[in-house]
């Protein structure tokens, strides 16, 4: 079951990852990228990060793609395309690169890998994010705080200076 | 049961797609779409090695990583918005001026 589960969503996965980037209207891959992102929330799932899945669920397919939508919209993105004939070859080229890529990667994974992991057991999760966040990880969780007001300041310089001209 | 390196291989897979997008795409846009797919490939390996050493540190990165993502994804898209406002196109290969 869980295999087959994990088949379904990689295959959805990797689809919508495909056509996040061969997809030529920008609104398209948007919504492929939705797609993406769920499947993955479902991975997370069945691998015991329920807090994890809940989350990549509410910022990335709730947050980060509404504003990806709202700039493509914005935009007018999805009309004014570029012209794909042009620039074969680096379809071409970054094709071979990332089957470069993907080997070194696969190659580098390959050996290293115990195949045995202990059985999904039903666990606290939150309880340990939490209380890993406020004990080890404390320093990290506040100036990702700093993070957030700098994007925050950041986002609302450029707009504003937009304006003024 | 799933072994762990199946989920290893299809977050390289992943991962791969994000970077042959930036490689092939112009459009800035679609380009963080492919940055974005990237960042969630890394953030599985992550969940899986969490799973796999039974720690849930890996998951504290994910989040820390999402935070991030979701700061990298609000200035840069106002930046594209600016860019856009500047030279009414989304396409990377016309902003070649660093002082336009």
């Amino acid at each position: 079951m869980e295999m087959v589960l994990f088949f379904i969503l990689a295959i959805v996965a990797v689809a919508a990852g495909v056509g996040v980037i061969a997809q030529r209207n920008a609104f398209k891959s948007a919504l492929f990228l939705l797609v993406n992102f769920c499947c993955l929330a479902g991975l997370y799932l069945l691998q015991n990060a329920q807090f994890v899945a809940l989350v990549q669920i509410i910022v990335y397919a709730g947050a980060v793609v509404v504003l990806f939508l709202f700039a493509v919209m914005l935009l007018g993105a999805d009309r004014a395309e570029e012209t794909p004939d042009l620039r074969r070859y680096q379809w071409i080229a970054g094709g071979l690169l990332g089957l470069l890529l993907l080997a070194g990667i696969v190659w580098a994974l390959i050996p290293t890998q115990p195949e045995t992991v202990a059985a999904l057991a039903r666990t606290d999760n939150v309880r340990q994010i939490g209380a890993a966040l406020l004990t080890d990880f404390a320093v990290p969780f506040e100036l990702t705080s700093v993070v957030l007001l700098v994007a925050i300041i950041g986002a609302v310089v450029l707009a504003k200076r937009r304006l003024e001209s | 049961m799933v072994p762990p390196s199946f989920y290893l291989i299809l977050s390289a897979i992943l991962f791969t797609l994000g970077a042959v997008g930036v490689l092939i795409r112009r459009n800035a846009l679609v380009m963080f779409m492919a940055v974005e797919l990237m960042l969630n490939a890394v953030n599985l390996t992550l969940i899986t090695y969490s799973r796999l050493w039974e720690q849930v540190d890996g998951q504290v990165f994910v989040l820390l990583v999402m935070a991030v993502a979701a700061a990298e994804v609000a200035v840069g898209l106002a930046i594209v918005v600016a860019l856009f406002r500047h030279k009414e196109t989304a396409d990377v290969d016309e902003q070649n001026l660093l002082k336009g």
